[in-house]
């Protein structure tokens, strides 16, 4: 067979390979806003869920969602960052730092199930933090976090040596040269990984179910002093999320129309993560562009 | 003639591997003096000895004293960050920061605590000028300096140098990277601005070193062979290997 006969064949197998991926995702994705965007409505998206009968919306759900991710990202943001420039600028090279990058692996392949249950012993028992967003939060931040001090880590070694040499060789201390010139250059990247990050959070469910809880009370959008307990700002209330309601109202939903409230659910969701990995690409890509005046 | 940077004895060693084997001799205030010889002589390593750059590597063991205005560089008590403000430093590779023309070149000044704008607005436009890229930049201060040519990107990088205003100017190969015309207006530069600074100049390239260098210094094999005059170095030098490698017989 001659070569460029293999050639061919090789294209067609990978375009075929390539084009069956691209297929099952396209058809999964329309098949869940198909089913799921005809219910979704203003009501839908702002009023509380119902139990026991038909009508309830997510509203409650979807301001959990995202109160949970502000904090999440909160926490985690600053810690990746600092465990990240300390990996890439600072740490030596030898068996130490390669030991606790090969640890950020393995945690950031641990199971979101995993996670939770570490939370719901550490945060909800050992602390007495109790089902709250704020144990949510912290098992999120386990969650992310190796990701997240991963993309810095990463972004931050992809800028050039001969950056760093060009801050010290002006005078710069090390101290500067990685927050004024290092950091700074590597930012696209970073805040790309931070965005993807937060899209992950938004749609994670087991870690959630045993942490933040399953329930969502009544909240009083009247009042937002935290430390009113019906305050949607108070996180130390339980705090069920649009992931974790799809979750339960699937396994256990009694309401009527339980199959149309978890397709409008599913929708919102999927539409938000679909956001935020736009956001990204576009923010990510604008940020370079800005920095380096490139076309 | 003052000599302003003197090495003694000068030894490096990149783990067990003696890369500079006892280099002494003094370089002069106001001159331009080249540095050449075959790839992995040590004439870069040398220079980078001047402003401590190879602190950066790990395993490096430096032996010897080198002064700098009488001053021992490698003492305890020198600070490294004022010691490479008074010797800048310029790469083979051009490497601006990617941020505009005039963020780069006033870096050095805003970080050293300077804010006022008529201040820095004066810096970037001496520096630019001294660098002989004022005409081409002067309209584009605010767009990135990536946008720019490799040669101009080059010559932002020195007025980058210039605006810290250091003493000395260390320059490792900065034209082997540029078309011949952005390495001639380079060297025109060089010579302007010896009146003001002392530079040390690293090349490959013989003709560059004859053109603009006032002294020569040969290396081979970590060793200083021959340190004189450049013109006697080229019409006359007095080691034969010296001679060899100026008629291209190696290297």
């Amino acid at each position: 067979m001659n070569v460029r006969r293999q050639d061919k064949i090789a294209t067609v197998v990978l375009y075929l390979i390539s084009g069956t991926i691209i297929l099952i995702l396209a058809a999964l994705l329309l098949y869940i806003l198909a089913a799921g965007l005809p219910h979704v409505s203003w009501h839908f998206l702002t009023s509380p869920a119902r139990a026991f009968e038909a009508g309830g919306g997510i509203g409650i759900q979807l301001f959990n969602s995202l109160y949970l991710l502000v904090l999440a990202m909160l926490i985690s943001m600053p810690v990746s960052l600092g465990a990240g420039i300390y990996l890439s600028e600072y740490a030596k090279k030898n068996w130490r730092t390669t030991f606790v990058q090969t640890a950020i692996e393995i945690l950031s392949s641990l199971p979101s199930v995993v996670v939770g249950l570490f939370g719901f012993l550490i945060f909800v028992v050992q602390f007495k933090f109790g089902f709250s967003i704020l144990s949510g939060a912290l098992a999120l931040t386990f969650f992310n976090l190796p990701l997240l001090t991963r993309n810095v880590e990463e972004s931050l070694a992809s800028v050039q040596g001969s950056q760093r040499e060009a801050g010290l060789a002006l005078g710069l201390s090390r101290f500067e040269t990685v927050t004024r010139v290092i950091v700074p250059e590597a930012l696209p990247g970073i805040t790309t990984g931070m965005i993807l990050g937060a899209g992950r959070v938004f749609g994670e469910a087991a870690a959630l179910i045993y942490t933040a809880g399953q329930s969502a009370p009544a909240l009083d959008f009247s009042n937002w002093n935290p430390f009113y307990i019906a305050s949607p700002l108070n996180p130390l209330r339980p705090a069920e999320t649009l992931a974790v309601h799809i979750w339960k109202i699937n396994s256990e939903g009694i309401m009527p129309d339980v199959a149309a409230v978890s397709a409008g659910a599913s929708a919102v969701l999927v539409i938000v993560v679909l956001l935020f990995n736009l956001s990204a690409r576009w923010f990510g890509k604008w940020l370079f562009k800005k920095m380096t005046g490139g076309d | 003639m003052a000599t302003i940077i003197e090495t003694n004895d000068t030894h490096l060693y990149y783990g067990k591997k003696e890369a500079l084997k006892g280099i002494s001799m003094a370089f002069t205030a106001n001159e331009i003096t080249a540095l050449i010889g075959p790839s992995g002589c040590g004439k870069s390593t040398l220079l980078r000895t001047l402003n401590r750059m190879n602190d950066l590597i790990p395993n490096v063991t430096i032996t010897g004293k080198i002064t700098l205005n009488g001053q021992d560089i490698y003492a305890p008590e020198m600070d490294i960050v004022e010691l490479r403000k008074e010797v800048g430093m310029v790469f083979q590779q051009p490497n601006p920061f990617p941020f505009s023309v005039y963020d780069n070149v006033v870096y050095g000044l805003r970080l050293a605590g300077i804010r006022d704008k008529r201040q820095l607005d004066e810096a970037v436009e001496t520096s630019l000028k001294a660098a002989s890229v004022w005409e081409e930049t002067k309209d584009v201060l605010h767009q990135s300096a990536l946008a720019l040519s490799g040669g101009q990107q080059q010559r932002v990088c020195i007025a980058r140098v210039l605006a810290v205003k250091p003493d000395v100017i260390l320059l490792d190969e900065p034209t082997s990277a540029l078309d011949p015309i952005s390495s001639s207006k380079i060297e025109t530069m060089l010579l302007t601005l010896k009146k003001d600074y002392s530079i040390i100049l690293v090349t490959h390239n013989m003709q560059q070193a004859g053109r603009i260098s006032d002294r020569t210094a040969f290396f081979l094999d970590g060793r200083l062979v021959e340190y004189t005059n450049t013109t006697k170095f080229f019409t006359n030098p007095s080691k034969q290997e010296s001679e060899d490698y100026i008629s291209g017989r190696f290297g």
